[in-house]
């Protein structure tokens, strides 16, 4: 196993997390996509980590950092789509523009 | 900081060698800066304070004069009693050029005889001046006014350098105008006030500039390093030592009223008594006798043609007032023109080299001559009028007024044994040993127009029956008592310089920083000549007087009855020299300059303003139609209209749509990448 597969595997999952959060009109999986980058980069983490062979495990806490406040953002960002869901009856996100000019 | 200019015995400047022992007076004559001082504090105070007073401030300038009458007395008994005081201390204020500007005083023996004369003299009219100006209008500026006119004469006196006593000398005329003109309200007193300074302000033109050239030959303004240079002789100054006597003399006749500047000092009568009498006494018209005893060695040693000018001038002066006297109806005239005589003699003894005599003219004829002044004044104040013709017969109403006004009378007529007889005999001498023999008659001459116009005064005011309105009634104590004590003064100061019997009064003067050789001769023995031809004079003035006007008439014109026909008109115009100045001077450049003036404004000036209101207006058209409007205000609009069209397009980009900004913040990370990457490679 080398590092280049690891990263390549990350930087995939990154690219299609940005596809989604670019493209998808859903806001659910929008918000599934930003999980996908947060994943990406918890591997880059978990994978350097091991690699460089860091004593002190820097790379792994960051990664359960990440889940952490991925967890949080994901709670969040739920409970801002189901309000907009129950007002609008929609989860469309091309349809929230009411902050345009 | 006080400079040392101490000079002490050693230093006494004398033509021979002989060296006289001076002290330098100590403590005393190191803080007689206090004299010049104290008046000038207490102007202050009362000008800021007086109105809270109950005498209206009059405490305050009777105790400033009173301060220096005990400083000068204490003086000029330390100065008698030791070895005689000569100290000149001084603070410098500042330098420009080769110039040292300092505030020094000098005190030697004629220092201190003013400052005795000037203390006691203010002193006893002070105290007159608290009861005289009782329900004035003014009472705290006259009061401010009199201690400034105290304050500066002995400014003057102290002065020992001649830019300040020029400083002196200009506060005299300044006070001076200030107090003739005290009951403004009347335009023929404020004209006399401002009569006054200008006729001063004339003369005063010839002492500044004598003051320039002294100052620019010697190097120094201080009189003592002038009197230097006379004494080594110094072949500069001796080149212009006649221009700057003559010069200084001017200065000298403006102040003492010498003809032809006599013509301010009658018509200064304008002022209340008081001011009057101290003016005529010991301030003011003394200045100028005081300048010429400072200034007499120059004299003395370089300028003897200016000597000859000063005899002249006063010889004409005593003579031409003395007549005028006769003819006056005014007292306070009377006393005036009488003044103006006396000045002359002073005047003309200076001229003829007589220092002594003529400064103890000036000492006696102060004491008798406010005394006179006081008295007439005390009439004044009980009669309501200065005309002798509302007078007559206040003898026994006024009888302290009657009986000082008679000893002063005496004495300025040169009866002996009072004050005026022992002076006036030592001028008459001094002519006589001179050899002026025209100068001398015309002294003998006037000593009987003194003694005859002086017992037509008496005659007109206290004999005869009251011609005037009301019932008179003697002056209060306060009013008296000054005169007493002046009248004490006028009967025993002829003592103190009795010749070849006493000679204080001689000491005195001459103890100064130039030795006494300097100072002109003294007499030592009675010059029986003059003092047969002075006593007659008086004696014969006297005579003609009682004859011509004791004798009691039903109107006081009647019993006024010397009427010399061609010459009577002459004298009740003055010599037509008013007139003569009013049209022949005043007039002919007052109106030339007028019209000049009137004619400068109108189409100079004018033009000056109209053209400056003009480019002005034209200015700010400019300002506001050309730099406001069209450059700020313009620049301010186009910033402002920029910056909302270019919001107007901007504002598109604001879409609202999420995936639209994500975008944006993923292509600018991925730019910045990019960058990052070839910034490294």
């Amino acid at each position: 196993m080398t590092i280049a597969q690891f990263l390549v595997l990350s930087a995939a999952m990154f690219s299609i997390g940005i596809y989604g959060v670019l493209i998808r009109r859903n806001a659910v999986l929008v918000l599934l996509s930003v999980e996908l980058m947060l994943a990406a980069v918890n591997i880059n983490f978990v994978a350097f980590c091991r690699f460089l062979e860091d004593t002190a495990a820097g790379g792994q806490v960051f990664a359960l950092f990440i889940i952490t406040v991925a967890a949080a953002e994901v709670g969040i960002g739920l409970a801002i789509v189901l309000l907009i869901f129950r007002n609008r009856a929609s989860a469309n996100i091309d349809e929230l523009d009411a902050l345009k000019w | 900081m006080v400079t040392a200019a101490v000079l002490s015995g050693s230093s006494i400047l004398a033509a021979t060698g002989e060296a006289v022992e001076r002290s330098d007076g100590g403590i005393l004559a190191a803080g007689a800066w206090l004299i010049v001082l104290v008046p000038f504090l207490a102007t202050l105070a009362i000008t800021l304070f007086g109105k809270r007073l109950p005498r209206n401030g009059g405490e305050l300038a009777v105790g400033a004069v009173a301060f220096v009458a005990v400083y000068g007395t204490v003086l000029l008994l330390a100065t008698w009693f030791g070895d005689g005081i000569v100290y000149e201390g001084g603070v410098t204020i500042g330098a420009f050029g080769g110039f040292e500007i300092e505030w020094a005083w000098v005190v030697d023996g004629l220092s201190i005889m003013m400052f005795f004369v000037v203390g006691v003299v203010s002193t006893a009219c002070f105290v007159y001046a608290v009861g005289y100006m009782e329900g004035d209008v003014r009472p705290t500026a006259f009061f401010a006014s009199f201690t400034l006119f105290a304050g500066a004469m002995l400014m003057l006196v102290s002065a020992a350098n001649l830019i300040q006593l020029l400083i002196g000398w200009e506060l005299v005329g300044v006070s001076s105008y200030l107090l003739i003109g005290h009951y403004w309200e009347q335009k023929e007193n404020s004209s006399a006030g401002m009569k006054a300074f200008l006729v001063n302000k004339i003369a005063d033109i010839g002492l500044m500039i004598g003051i320039i050239i002294a100052a620019i030959t010697v190097g120094s303004f201080t009189i003592s390093t002038i009197m230097k240079k006379v004494v080594e002789t110094d072949a500069a100054l001796d080149d212009v030592a006649v221009v700057i006597a003559v010069l200084l003399f001017i200065g000298a006749m403006g102040k003492s009223a010498q003809f032809p500047f006599h013509v301010w000092l009658p018509d200064a009568m304008a002022g209340p008594t008081p001011v009057s009498a101290l003016m005529h006494a010991a301030t003011m018209v003394t200045a100028g006798v005081y300048l010429t005893a400072r200034m007499f060695p120059l004299f003395e040693e370089m300028a003897h043609e200016a000597l000859d000018l000063v005899l002249i001038i006063g010889a004409i002066t005593l003579v031409i007032a003395g007549l005028l006297a006769i003819v006056q109806d005014d007292i306070k005239r009377v006393l005036a023109y009488s003044t103006l005589s006396q000045l002359g003699y002073m005047v003309a003894a200076l001229g003829a080299g007589a220092y002594t005599a003529g400064l103890f003219h000036l000492f006696t004829h102060a004491f008798f001559k406010s005394l006179l002044f006081l008295g007439a004044g005390s009439v004044i104040h009980a009669v309501h009028s200065n005309n002798m013709s509302d007078m007559g017969g206040l003898r026994k109403d006024m009888p302290r007024t009657f009986w000082t006004f008679i000893i002063g009378s005496a004495a300025l007529a040169g009866l002996p044994p009072l004050a005026g007889f022992f002076s006036k005999d030592e001028i008459l001498a001094a002519f006589n040993e001179g050899g002026h023999g025209v100068v001398l008659a015309l002294g003998v001459g006037t000593a009987f127009i003194t003694a005859l116009y002086m017992t037509r005064a008496v005659s007109l005011t206290f004999f005869g029956t009251y011609k005037g309105d009301g019932h008179p009634h003697e002056s209060p104590a306060i009013m008296t008592v000054p005169m007493l004590g002046l009248a004490g003064a006028a009967a025993v100061a002829g003592f103190l310089n009795v010749p070849g019997i006493t000679d204080a009064f001689y000491k005195l003067v001459v103890t100064r920083l130039v030795s006494a050789e300097l100072l002109g001769e003294h007499a030592t023995s009675f010059d029986l000549t003059a003092l047969g031809l002075g006593l007659a004079a008086g004696v014969l003035g006297i005579a003609v007087g009682y004859r011509l006007y004791y004798e009691d008439a039903s109107t006081q014109h009647e019993r006024d009855r010397l009427r010399i026909p061609g010459l009577w008109p002459v004298l009740e115009n003055k010599y037509y020299i008013d007139d003569l100045y009013m049209n022949g001077i005043v007039n002919p450049i007052k109106g030339p300059i007028a019209r000049f003036v009137n004619w400068t404004n109108g189409n100079i000036i004018d033009l000056i303003v109209n053209a400056v209101g003009a480019l002005t207006r034209g200015f700010g058209r400019f300002v506001y139609g050309g730099l406001d409007q069209r450059g700020i205000d313009l620049a301010i609009n186009e910033a402002g209209a920029g910056t909302g069209f270019l919001g107007g397009k901007l504002r598109y980009i604001q879409t609202g749509k999420v995936q639209q900004y994500a975008a944006a913040l993923f292509g600018a990370s991925i730019v910045l990448v990019i960058g990052f990457w070839i910034s490294i490679t």
